[in-house]
């Protein structure tokens, strides 16, 4: 048991720094706490559902048609909301109501479209075939997502640490006046980390909806209360931290179940968070106020 | 005042008019017609109205023909309270159908009930409706008669010697059903081997499952709505879990073949109706909704259906004077006794007790349907 366990809490791991990614990033350059990212990932998984019962198209294909809308939705998302906001310097807690509201207008107009009712996907090879050793069972669609959730936060490292365009996102991420004088195009990169992040979203919504045969209108609430977790966990803004605050999160609900009960889990699970909060209120690799991303 | 004897005055003018339809007999139906209960109170209408058709169609009750006087209570307590004063005093129904909810029939069939009103649930399951009093009625059966026949049925094919039980604990639809599974493997000394709960809107089930698993169950008891019972059906074949799983009414929809495609075999339920039940009436019932309405019924529809040949049934022994409060008591003490055969099978009452112990309202006496799902299909268990 114990050895399914760790490949349960592993998978789950990865379910949640998956989310937790892109909603780590907004917060990391355009320091704003983006609850509208679990209305992206919903979005993401209606969308490659569409693709796939409407236009037959390939898994592969749905993807891409996901990131596609998802990421015209982020750019929508800075160039109405956020953009404005900045411009007229909008105190921190504006556009995070603003994405409240973004998030329950999403939700409504899908559930009007697509109605209350659970929808999944075909059933997908991905999804029903796997890995047998040993009585441990392990899915290509888990061991997708754990690949991808690692891939991805190699594939922002690098873009934040090594490219030009990261270097002047860390710059804006530390102070948006310098950046400005320095002559990078601040609004620009604003706006694209909106549409990165809320694509990252997307892809997140079609694998998690693939792993948990689920798309409902409300998918996204439940994950973003556990991202947000995840992400304070592994200290606001970080991208390291995303992925290790997921495997985390991941191994504390499952563990909870295994060990002490499924009633408890929750209880477990926050309980740890704050625990560990209280000796690092920074989270595991924030660096108390200083700089993000 | 004055505008009110006109008023007055036009009722009863009105009610001169209409008194060609003495001839008639009036019957009130509040349902939920629109709204979120609509999904119920529409094929219930459907139902009461096919009987209806039928009914007056082969001469009616002793030459008279029921008339239906249908209000929509949206599924709202306020509003069942409001529809019931209006068919019961303005309208001056016989009996009355409704309300849709187990929550209105809570607010309003004490209303009923203090007008000395037949009221006749067809889809109330929960505990307490019909200890409001001795007008009340009910033909749809609750989970607390369906789950123990379910899991018998079950025990018996499977020949299963212990279960696990999975449910969820923060819904009060789930969690009652957790506690009538309770009750019965309680009574048929069946040992649990673990006891997981879930949350509303959990997608993973994989830890709990793995924990099910290890613990060596024969099958997995599970009150759950098919949103969440389907996905762990799906979960636990993927952890290659073959056991079957027994549900509760949550589970019994036929959304579950789509939700776990190609994993949804080897799950129990009960019904008080099943589309595959062969009995004639039950045949004759489909057919003639089908051609009425090109689709097919449900259980809902059904139980509906049903209900209205209970009333005509009680009917035809009642002797009408037209003295209404009179007519209303002896349809009242008529109905207890009907027997039928319908759409849902064989049917009688069993009077119930109110918080007293004073005997109350009725109940169905009904067998439930165990079915067993194989290759997308609901297959019936005798």
């Amino acid at each position: 048991m114990l050895a399914q366990q760790l490949v349960n809490a592993i998978s789950l791991g990865g379910v949640y720094a998956l989310f937790a990614l892109g909603f780590t990033l907004i917060f990391g350059v355009l320091n704003v706490v983006n609850l509208a990212h679990g209305a992206m990932f919903m979005l993401g998984a209606y969308t490659a559902l569409q693709a796939v019962l409407l236009f037959k198209l390939p898994l592969v294909l749905a993807v891409g048609a996901a990131i596609v809308v998802t990421a015209a939705a982020g750019w929508l998302l800075d160039r109405l909301i956020f953009a404005p906001l900045r411009a007229r310097q909008a105190p921190h807690l504006a556009p995070m109501i603003a994405t409240i509201g973004l998030a329950i207008s999403l939700n409504s107009t899908i559930q009007g479209i697509f109605g209350a009712e659970n929808l999944r996907f075909p059933p997908h090879g991905l999804a029903a075939e796997g890995l047998q050793l040993a009585g441990v069972q392990i899915t290509w669609l888990e061991l997708q997502i754990i690949f991808l959730a690692f891939l991805l936060m190699a594939v922002l490292l690098w873009w934040l640490m090594r490219t030009r365009m990261g270097c002047a996102l860390r710059a804006l991420a530390e102070s948006r006046k310098a950046a400005a004088l320095l002559g990078i195009d601040v609004e620009g990169l604003f706006r694209m980390t909106s549409v990165v992040a809320a694509a990252l979203g997307g892809v997140a919504g079609v694998l998690i909806a693939l792993y948990t045969n689920a798309v409902f209108p409300q998918m996204g609430q439940p994950m973003l209360h556990k991202g947000i977790a995840v992400v304070i966990l592994g200290g606001m803004g970080d991208i390291r931290g995303a992925l290790l605050g997921g495997f985390f999160l991941g191994c504390a609900e499952v563990f909870s179940i295994a060990y002490i009960g499924s009633s408890m889990r929750d209880a477990v699970a926050f309980g740890l968070l704050f625990a560990i909060l209280l000796l690092r209120p920074q989270g595991l690799f924030g660096k108390a106020a200083q700089r993000r991303a | 005042m004055k505008l009110a004897k006109i008023l007055l005055v036009a009722l009863s003018v009105v009610g001169a008019f209409s008194n060609p339809a003495a001839a008639q007999i009036k019957i009130g139906v509040a349902e939920a017609l629109t709204g979120n209960a609509a999904q119920y109170g529409v094929p219930i209408r459907k139902g009461f109205e096919l009987a209806l058709g039928e009914i007056n169609g082969s001469g009616g009750i002793n030459g008279k023909k029921i008339e239906l006087v249908i209000e929509d209570e949206q599924g709202k307590k306020e509003e069942a309270i409001n529809v019931f004063k209006k068919l019961i005093f303005q309208d001056k129904v016989l009996m009355l159908f409704g309300p849709t909810l187990s929550n209105s029939a809570q607010a309003s069939d004490p209303v009923a009930q203090g007008a000395k009103v037949v009221v006749f649930g067809t889809s109330n399951t929960a505990d307490g409706i019909t200890s409001i009093g001795n007008y009340v009625f009910r033909n749809s059966v609750t989970e607390a008669d369906i789950l123990p026949v379910t899991l018998k049925v079950a025990a018996q094919k499977t020949g299963l010697k212990k279960v696990a039980v999975l449910y969820g604990n923060d819904d009060i639809f789930t969690k009652s059903g957790y506690d009538n599974f309770k009750k019965a493997l309680d009574t048929l000394k069946i040992p649990v081997t673990t006891t997981e709960t879930f949350a509303k809107g959990d997608v993973d089930f994989k830890p709990q499952l793995t924990k099910i698993k290890s613990s060596n169950p024969d099958a997995i008891v599970m009150s759950a709505l098919v949103a969440e019972g389907a996905p762990a059906m799906v979960q636990a074949r993927q952890l290659g879990i073959t056991l079957p799983f027994i549900g509760g009414n949550g589970m019994n929809s036929p959304k579950v073949f789509d939700l776990a495609k190609d994993n949804s075999d080897n799950l129990w339920v009960g019904s008080p109706w099943s589309s595959e039940n062969p009995v004639e009436e039950n045949k004759r019932f489909i057919a003639a909704f089908q051609k009425a309405h090109g689709a097919l019924p449900d259980q809902f529809a059904a139980q509906a259906y049903d209900a209205m040949y209970i009333v005509a049934q009680a009917l035809k022994k009642v002797k009408l004077t037209g003295k209404l409060e009179a007519d209303r008591t002896a349809l009242r003490n008529a109905l207890p006794a009907v027997q039928i055969n319908g759409a849902t099978g064989a049917f009688k009452f069993r009077q119930v007790q109110d918080k007293d112990g004073k005997p109350a309202g009725y109940d169905a006496v009904q067998t439930a349907i165990v079915m067993v799902t194989k290759g997308n299909q609901y297959v019936i268990q005798k």
